[in-house]
């Protein structure tokens, strides 16, 4: 089997590879939790690129049954057409709908499933997939028949905290937390992005980030996508370095900063901050 | 093998399962562990802890099982280690070095962190007047901060030789100890305990098409339709919310702020009111006690039924009067003692508890707080994450 060590386009650290590698190999699947935009969801993505695997994203919302990942049966259609006096109507298997599981079974080579958000679904949610993520089986009852996976897929499930998950579920996953990364490792993610980048504007805006995110009281903290985005606005609009050390003499907020305050409190009270280290100065 | 690392994980309050164990020895097998320690820390981290509020803790256990096989910690040049040096002395560090005039301003800007990164400027002013300043600022007091993460250039001392991550940083770093449940926390971490309470019921009119249930009767109907609703599912908790506010809660109005705005955002039914110090005949709508927005307590009791859950919170600390002494109120006469009035709203609402920010280790100092917590029957929590989780589970069940 393959190991995963990250690709062109995604850095992951030690922790995250070692995670990675015992769930593929293990064949268990892997639970991530970490801030928003840290890149949990792109993770599955980069996976199945680099173990050049198909991918299968199952995203889950409030209102996502458990059963509508293996199958469900669409008993309307079958209604009407018997009202109507469809042949088709003979035979039920007509009338059931794949969930993704099923396709993620069914396949030939073992894909990567993603299971994304699932603490948005209801809190019963990962209880009723229990069986079918262990045994990677389940039952179709209208058909009477069992689906078996034909190779085990590769499972990543991203959580964002919403709901506390089952102890039952939980001790059949591997974890990890992705960690915000550290300066060093953000340079690094920077430069797969863009590479080539000034290394002072860098380094400007890499501080001003990191500044940003310290101030306390902050309602959302800027992350790593939002700062990607924050860089790639920087690029466009061609702003220089200079532009962005300036705000520390008196101008605290960053040029372009809707890209990173997603939050009109957030600004507000960068606003006020900036009011006050002005006032300081005169 | 690690047995004795996986019972010392269980000890130290890790909830990890003999399944994971030898889930792990699984994983070890198929040499995913590749003799290497670095890498069997990351691979037992993933395998053994599933939440990580006790990332933390896994770190502390594991640093103290593998201590004797691993290579000893490169000592800091002055031979203190940045790590021994607990946040409180830091603190009395910081209040030594900045006017009250200072703190005030501090305070209003957001506290403990930002405080720091003025004692740094300060120490490192100090540094360049002094010529190296004294020995236990330029030496103790700098080292700190690269430990805790500042990374204050050229400020930053003793810590750039352990950047080379050698095995053992990784987990003394305890980069987790922000998540730790004991710690204290913000409004997110808040709103994922308050969502332990949470009874979902379909309550109010029908208004949604219940799908299962037209396709049963319509069966049964031998095929003509016969559509059936059900109303909605939504939390059906009901809280009712009294905050203690001004006097000694002042030092805690930010945490206050947080719970409150989480709470807000997770609940339907939510009333809150406010009290000072002590509950007595009179609660207010709003924080600022006018006597417009008063409103009875025993109008409280009649309004709510006791399907209401209760929620106090506040430091539970003021004088011995106020609390069992008709009359002992501050604010105004009050005809029956806070205590009377603290038994009927107990009675009245058998689902009651008290949320006390203080540290648990301080109540019991404080008379009062010892009185009202036997009245409550011990259903006083402290405002962390491990005691939200606690109040709101003891309210469920």
């Amino acid at each position: 089997m393959t190991r995963f060590e990250g690709t062109a386009s995604f850095v992951a650290t030690d922790d995250l590879k070692v995670a990675v590698n015992a769930a593929v190999t293990l064949q268990r699947p892997l639970l991530i939790k970490g801030e928003p935009g840290t890149g949990k969801t792109v993770l599955a993505q980069e996976i199945a690129t680099a173990l050049n695997k198909p991918l299968i994203s199952w995203h889950v919302k409030s209102t996502t049954k458990a059963q509508q990942g293996l199958y469900e049966y669409d008993a309307v259609s079958r209604l009407r057409d018997s009202q109507l006096g469809d042949a088709r109507v003979h035979d039920i298997g007509n009338y059931i709908i794949r969930g993704k599981l099923w396709d993620a079974f069914e396949a030939e080579d073992a894909p990567v499933l993603l299971i994304d958000e699932i603490d948005k679904a209801d809190i019963e949610f990962p209880n009723d997939l229990l069986l079918e993520l262990d045994r990677m089986e389940f039952f179709v009852y209208e058909t009477r028949q069992t689906i078996k996976a034909k190779q085990r897929p590769i499972i990543i499930i991203t959580s964002n905290n919403e709901k506390e998950l089952p102890d039952a579920f939980l001790r059949r996953c591997f974890f990890h937390y992705i960690k915000f990364p550290d300066r060093e490792t953000m340079e690094r993610i920077v430069e797969v992005h863009y590479p080539g980048i000034k290394n002072l504007l860098l380094r400007e805006a890499l501080t001003a980030f990191y500044e940003l995110r310290e101030i306390p009281g902050l309602k959302k903290r800027p992350s790593t996508s939002e700062f990607l985005d924050w860089l790639k606005l920087l690029l466009a609009e061609d702003i220089g370095p200079e532009l962005l050390r300036e705000k520390s003499a008196g101008k605290l907020i960053p040029p372009l900063h809707g890209a990173l305050l997603k939050n009109e409190q957030d600004v507000h009270l960068f606003e006020r901050l900036a009011f006050m280290s002005r006032r300081g100065q005169n | 093998m690690f047995v004795a690392f996986f019972l010392a994980l269980r000890a130290a309050g890790i909830k990890t399962s003999l399944r994971e164990f030898l889930l792990l020895q699984e994983a070890m097998r198929a040499d995913l562990a590749d003799y290497d320690i670095d890498t069997f820390y990351y691979l037992a981290r993933a395998t053994l802890v599933k939440d990580e509020r006790f990332l933390d803790k896994f770190d502390k256990v594991f640093a103290e099982s593998f201590k004797g096989i691993l290579q000893p910690k490169p000592a800091a040049p002055n031979g203190v280690e940045p790590q021994a040096i607990p946040d409180e002395w830091l603190k009395k560090l910081a209040e030594k070095h900045l006017t009250e005039e200072e703190k005030a301003q501090i305070a209003a800007l957001g506290g403990f962190e930002a405080l720091m990164e003025t004692l740094r400027q300060r120490l490192a002013e100090q540094k360049g007047r002094h010529q190296g300043g004294s020995k236990w600022i330029g030496t103790a007091g700098t080292s700190p901060f690269g430990a805790h993460g500042y990374n204050p250039e050229g400020v930053r001392i003793g810590q750039d030789t352990g950047r080379n991550r050698s095995a053992v940083k990784v987990w003394d770093q305890r980069t987790f100890r922000n998540l730790a449940g004991d710690a204290e926390l913000g409004t997110r971490n808040m709103k994922v305990a308050l969502r332990r309470l949470r009874r979902f019921a379909r309550e109010g009119a029908a208004e949604e098409l219940d799908l299962a249930g037209t396709i049963g009767s319509t069966a049964r109907n031998a095929g003509y339709l016969d559509i059936k609703m059900v109303p909605e599912r939504h939390n059906a908790v009901k809280l009712l919310l009294l905050l203690d506010i001004g006097g000694s809660m002042d030092d805690h109005v930010t945490i206050c702020e947080q719970l409150f705005t989480a709470a807000k955002g997770e609940f339907k039914h939510l009333v809150h009111l406010y009290f000072h110090n002590c509950p007595y005949e009179r609660l207010w709508k709003d924080a600022r006690f006018r006597s417009a927005d008063a409103i009875a307590t025993q109008d409280v009791l009649n309004t709510y039924d006791h399907s209401w859950k209760l929620i106090f919170v506040g430091d539970a600390a003021m004088s011995p009067y106020e609390l069992i002494q008709p009359g002992g109120g501050i604010s105004s006469w009050n005809a029956e003692s806070g205590e009377t009035w603290l038994m009927r709203l107990l009675n009245h609402f058998p689902k009651a508890v008290w949320i006390n920010p203080v540290s648990e280790q301080h109540w019991s100092y404080t008379q009062t707080t010892k009185i009202i917590r036997d009245r409550i029957e011990n259903r006083m929590y402290g405002l962390t994450l491990e005691g939200l989780d606690a109040a709101m589970h003891r309210l469920m069940h």
